[in-house]
């Protein structure tokens, strides 16, 4: 959409430095975005960079701290959904946000109903289904609208929820992740609906980790990154490479080389030795294909990949965290069968932290020795509790030697900042003795103080033979700690190769398929 | 001519044998056979069981409970839960004898007794809504509060006399065949009618299943979810009134002990009637059957003789755990 | 002078910041009522090696609450909640009782001993079956021991034969109204299992892991805590802390009526272990607020007759009590209470249409 540079139309939604703060995280900062009618605009940016913070903050869900929103114009704040969607502003969620147990054309026309015999009448159902049917059928697609919406698959249901939101004649349609469960056909199908709103002047915000996709259908974008705006650009005047690069962000201070020799010896070590862990053909239904893996003994393995890319889904499968569908997975060559159960995957030594802190790794209400022994702990047994004096020893080593701070290990956990939780978590692992540690993002949101400490943490720990797999959003550092790395993208694994003069561009390369080169130089000249 | 015939005989039996209910309706249906089955076996094995004035006095007999069972109903829907039904069953027996006492008329009874049911409820709606104070918690305060009431009132129980009440207690409309049905019982059935028409007709009832569904999802629907939560539980209210007025008619008389428990009655014909204890699933007319199914029980137990009352307790608890477990099966899937 | 002033307002705020204040401040309140309706309230004397005195009454009276409510504490600390405990009471009180009217020498000790075992055992299978239903059916804990709430007292009738069993066997009469060292047994048993539960959750690891689960199931589950386990044995100690009041109960009025024996001690208990501090929503508990609750609801008892109120009156009282307690521990409640105190400025989030 270049003519709209001629003559840019008063943009639908203006956001100016707005700010949102949960607690001590500042979950956006200053952020601003301008929506203009008749443009799908691309809200880009990794995990918990604040794009769905900044939809709630623009659709009433959330409360802005600081900054304005003007609706054509009009500062306004909406104090409930209802009121954004009054005017004019709908939204579809990456969850989809319906309810099951009502019919399709209940779920679609619910609050717009129309009656029979005036308004007290009954709900009209035979025009509540005409009405769905229509608009279901504008839209392509092929369901009952009498039918109760559970009973169909979430990409059916996730449609469904385009065409309410559709329906309501929005102009300002909000698209959080709305392909991540559709196949091809059903994303070209939505694809044509867009471009047709489009055409009629609405404005769309599109969120996807597909990045072809998001080349394929927006005009504008704007880049997100730990809540701040990196970049807007127009689609056109922007390659992927150049996007991948905004969205991880390339801390150019931080980028010391790696001692590559070091970690050529290592390597060559480790062939010689057994696997620790082996993973074929692991697989599952909706969050990966068949992967196949192999650890050894004092090795790190990389995970890069971007967001949806499996990488959070691959470390859960080998933890046994979900249960996979297919494959072998084979710890220090015992039986070739699946882990049930974390329980499981820990009586064989293996240790997983997950990304999600928050909702997967801390107790914020327990002390801080409580969650340093929770995971010894659980492997004893609640009869048989860790001697006073080894708990106190322990978590005396611990805190010392990963340098948690504030060093009071009686304080609840929730007063620590993310990256001493984080070494906290570290710590609960570490005092299991595991031969095996998947690390997803271990680093994401933490000052770089605590960062630098961890990755320290992961190269000694490697040294000292035990086998990490290292999972981060940011390449350099997976570049900086692994042996070897494995790339995935599209819940697939696209290329495996030691760690052996590859530079981040290497990665990106893999990653879009275009030459990172060319980039890197047009960099250069601006 | 006659292949014809066959042939469409035959498919009309195909058709029969394809026919399969849609899912929500299977609990319903489960419930209804399980009544049906209890009410033929009864007839079977004990003379006059049969008849259709034991069914017709089933219906006299649970009137309070139906329409007890109705406003449970609601609450349930929402994934909620109503303890203080049974309390306030016994505060609105009082308060209409009492004032019936005092000489009061009966519009004014029915209006003041109708009124402080509905406010209790509402009162509970908006703890609940406004508050956070989980639906277990506040209903139960709710009870402790209705049946502390009562004993201000009266701690005796208090005899009713008035002339219209009793008329309005022994009236009955005779159907054909010579058979006989209480109004009282009539007034549940139109109480169940009214329920069923909200619920599955107008906005507030769809909403009501829509919050069972996703409290969440609601709220970024649009919906109205304040107000539907607290009406839920304003209409348990108003139900409970109604079934204490019911109550009242039933045994003429007002009492803090009466209905001691029944919002475990109400709240096991609801699961039994296939009510999703979860929210979200469920049909009034699943809780009707739910305590004619209860009701048939006391009923079998009676014709019996031999059977002991506890019979009844113990298996209400297997039903409710045979439900209880079906529905886990169901919606694991 | 304002030097201490200030710091004794900053004690004064940290009292009341203190979970077990406000519930400590009404016990407080209430003994005080208590005192002043009666001066002789707080006096205990001895009287044939036995102390006698309102508040011995209060703690024996509040025993079959405190020991149903210490089991209930883990339970909800575990996210679940437990329906069945009255039903268990009364199960326990069948079986005991039963046992002992039926055996030959009804009146020996060693009939109270075997019938106390018996139905303690009993309670053990039915905490089992409570456990299995939640743990590993997956049932919600509030649905799936309402199962049990309503066949249990179908059960105990099943056992007693819809009788009121009474028993003559003092060695059973003593569990309520036996004295050892001047104390009365009913308390020493509640007491009793106060502190050795407070130890064994302390001391062991069973109070972390109650916890975790309790805050964070899926940390837990990562963590590779054994939620089931853990969840089974809480519900196994509920149904004994239940049989155990149910029995005491039972040895009170030498009789069992399963109608009546522990009828609606299970929201007592709950109510106990709610003003004591311990959240519904599961995680950190507080054993010493439910003894807190207990005692509190057991002087609440005490204190409406005695003060001159029919004694019926004190299901209102209840009433207020829940729904003070639950408004002073609602995030939203208090939110609302501080807005009022200290107006939110209005520079922002102002509607403009």
């Amino acid at each position: 959409m270049s003519q709209a540079e001629v003559k840019p139309p008063p943009p639908v939604v203006e956001m100016h430095d707005v700010s949102i703060t949960f607690g001590a995280v500042r979950a956006l900062d200053g952020v601003s975005l301008r929506l203009l009618p008749g443009e799908v605009h691309a809200l880009m940016g990794e995990n918990g960079a604040g794009k769905s913070t900044l939809i709630k903050a623009l659709t009433g869900v959330y409360t802005i701290d600081a900054g304005r929103v003007r609706i054509d114009g009009v500062e306004t704040q909406f104090a409930t959904p209802a009121a954004a969607q009054r005017a004019g502003i709908s939204t579809v969620y990456q969850e989809v946000n319906l309810v099951p147990n009502l019919t399709v054309a209940e779920n679609m026309l619910l609050g717009r109903e129309r009656h029979r015999f005036g308004r007290l009448g009954p709900i009209d159902r035979r025009d509540m289904n005409r009405r769905a049917a229509a608009s279901l059928q504008s839209l392509g697609i092929d369901v009952d609208p009498g039918s109760e919406l559970g009973s169909h698959p979430i990409a059916v249901q996730q449609l469904v929820a385009i065409a309410r939101a559709v329906d309501t004649d929005a102009r300002v349609l909000i698209l959080d992740e709305p392909t991540s469960s559709l196949d091809a056909d059903e994303v070209a199908r939505l694809f044509d609906v867009m471009r047709r709103l489009r055409e009629q002047g609405t404005a769309i915000v599109f969120v996807s980790h597909f990045l072809d996709q998001v080349f394929e259908i927006a005009d504008r974008m704007t880049i997100l990154r730990n809540g701040r705006v990196v970049g807007e650009r127009l689609v056109a005047e922007t390659t992927q490479l150049e996007l991948v690069q905004l969205m991880i962000g390339r801390d150019l201070q931080v980028l010391e080389r790696l001692d590559q020799a070091a970690h050529e010896a290592t390597e060559e070590a480790a062939e010689q030795r057994l696997p620790v862990l082996s993973a074929l053909g692991l697989g599952r239904k909706g969050s990966l294909e068949a992967t196949d893996l192999t650890l050894y003994p004092g090795e790190v393995v990389g995970i890069a990949g971007l967001l949806g890319s499996g990488r959070t889904e691959l470390a859960r499968l080998l933890f046994g965290a979900d249960a996979p569908d297919t494959g072998e997975l084979t710890v220090k060559g015992s039986s070739g069968r699946r882990l049930r159960s974390p329980r499981h995957a820990i009586d064989r030594k293996l240790a997983f932290c997950s990304e999600d802190r928050k909702a997967e790794g801390v107790f914020e209400e327990l002390s801080v020795a409580d969650n340093m022994l929770l995971g010894l702990q659980a492997s004893r047994g609640w009869l048989r509790p860790i001697p006073t004096a080894t708990r106190s020893a322990l978590v005396k080593e611990f805190m010392a030697a990963l340098d948690v701070r504030p060093a009071d290990s009686s304080l609840p956990m929730r007063s620590l900042s993310g990256g001493n939780q984080q070494k906290v978590l570290l710590a609960r692992w570490l005092i299991t003795e595991p031969d095996v540690l998947l690390l997803d993002e271990p680093t994401r949101g933490i000052d770089i103080g605590a960062k630098t400490q961890i990755q320290q943490l992961v190269a000694d720990l490697a040294e000292k033979g035990m086998s990490v797999v290292f999972i981060s959003a940011e390449l350099e550092e997976v570049l900086r700690l692994s042996h070897r790395l494995v790339v995935l993208k599209d819940r697939r694994k696209i290329a495996e190769r030691p760690n052996r003069g590859i530079d981040i561009n290497d990665v990106l390369e893999i990653i879009t398929g275009e030459p990172g080169g060319v980039a890197e130089k047009e960099r250069a000249d601006a | 001519m006659s292949t014809q015939v066959a042939t469409a005989e035959a498919g009309f039996l195909a058709r029969v044998s394809r026919f399969s209910p849609p899912r929500r309706y299977l609990p319903v249906l489960g419930t209804f056979a399980l009544f049906i089955g209890m009410f033929g076996v009864g007839g079977i094995r004990y003379d006059g069981f049969a008849d259709p004035q034991v069914f017709l006095t089933l219906l006299l007999d649970n009137g309070f409970l139906i329409v007890l069972a109705v406003g449970m109903t609601f609450v349930i829907l929402t994934g909620g839960i109503d303890l203080s039904v049974g309390s306030n069953v016994a505060l609105s027996t009082l308060i209409a004898a009492r004032t019936l006492e005092v000489g009061w008329p009966v519009a004014a009874v029915i209006g003041v007794v109708l009124l402080s049911g509905t406010l209790l409820g509402t009162a509970m709606g908006l703890l609940i809504h406004y508050f956070d104070i989980q639906p277990f918690i506040a209903t139960l305060a709710g009870m402790f509060l209705a049946r502390g009431l009562c004993y201000l009132i009266s701690v005796e129980s208090i005899p009713i006399e008035d002339g219209t009440f009793k008329t309005i207690a022994f009236g009955s409309i005779t159907l054909p065949g010579g058979y006989y049905l209480g109004w009282t019982a009539v007034f549940a059935l139109a109480v169940v009618a009214v329920a069923a028409y909200v619920l599955s007709s107008t906005r507030f009832g769809r909403t009501v299943y829509a919050l069972g569904g996703s409290e969440s999802s609601a709220l970024l629907m649009g919906l109205p979810v304040a107000a539907t939560k607290v009406g839920v539980y304003a209409i348990s209210g108003l139900c409970a009134a109604l079934g204490g007025l019911l109550f009242a008619l039933y045994t003429l008389s007002g009492y803090s002990l009466h209905a001691v428990g029944m919002e475990l009655d109400a709240i096991a014909a609801v699961v039994i009637g296939g009510t999703l204890l979860t929210g979200g699933r469920g049909f009034v007319v699943g809780s009707l059957l739910g305590v004619l199914v209860l009701g048939t029980i006391q009923t079998f137990i009676s014709f019996d003789g031999t059977l002991s009352s506890w019979w009844t307790r113990i298996s209400i608890g297997v039903l409710v755990l045979v439900f209880v477990v079906a529905q886990r099966v169901l919606t694991r899937r | 002078m304002p030097e201490i002033l200030r710091s004794g307002r900053a004690i004064g705020a940290r009292m009341m910041a203190h979970r077990l204040f406000w519930p400590l401040a009404a016990l407080g309140a209430l003994l005080v009522v208590n005192l002043i309706a009666t001066p002789t309230f707080f006096n205990v004397r001895i009287q044939d090696g036995h102390l006698f005195g309102s508040l011995v009454d209060i703690v024996r009276n509040g025993a079959p609450v405190l020991l149903v409510a210490i089991g209930m504490t883990l339970v909800i600390a575990t996210r679940g909640i437990d329906l069945s405990v009255g039903a268990v009471a009364a199960i326990a009180g069948a079986v005991a009782c039963v046992y002992i009217v039926e055996s030959p020498a009804d009146g020996a000790a060693g009939a109270a001993v075997i019938a106390v075992s018996m139905a303690l055992a009993v309670c053990v299978a039915l905490g089992l079956w409570n456990g299995f239903l939640v743990a590993v059916v997956g049932i919600q804990p509030i649905i799936a021991t309402l199962v049990l709430m309503v066949a249990g007292r179908g059960i105990a009738m099943l056992v007693t034969g819809g009788q009121i069993t009474t028993v003559n066997n003092d060695a059973f009469a003593a569990l309520a109204s036996g004295h050892l060292l001047t104390l009365p047994v009913a308390a020493l048993i509640a007491l009793g299992v106060f502190a050795a539960t407070q130890i064994v959750v302390r001391r062991t690891a069973l109070g972390l892991l109650i916890e975790s689960v309790g805050i964070n199931p899926e940390a837990s589950r990562l963590a590779g805590v054994r939620s089931r386990t853990i969840i089974w044995t809480v519900y196994v100690f509920a149904a004994l802390c239940a049989g155990t009041a149910g029995l005491i109960i039972a040895a009170n009025t030498h009789s069992v009526n399963a109608n009546s024996l522990g009828l609606w001690i299970e929201l007592d208990a709950i109510l106990a272990v709610v003003i004591g501090g311990t959240s519904l929503a599961g995680g950190r508990f507080s054993l010493t607020g439910t003894l807190v609750g207990a005692m509190l609801i057991a002087t609440l008892t005490r204190t409406i007759p005695n003060i001159g109120i029919p004694a019926e009156a004190n299901y209102l009282f209840k009433a207020l009590v829940v729904v003070i307690v639950c408004l002073l521990q609602s995030p939203k409640a208090r939110a609302v209470l501080q807005r009022r105190r200290e107006p939110v400025p209005t520079s922002r989030g102002e509607v403009v249409a």
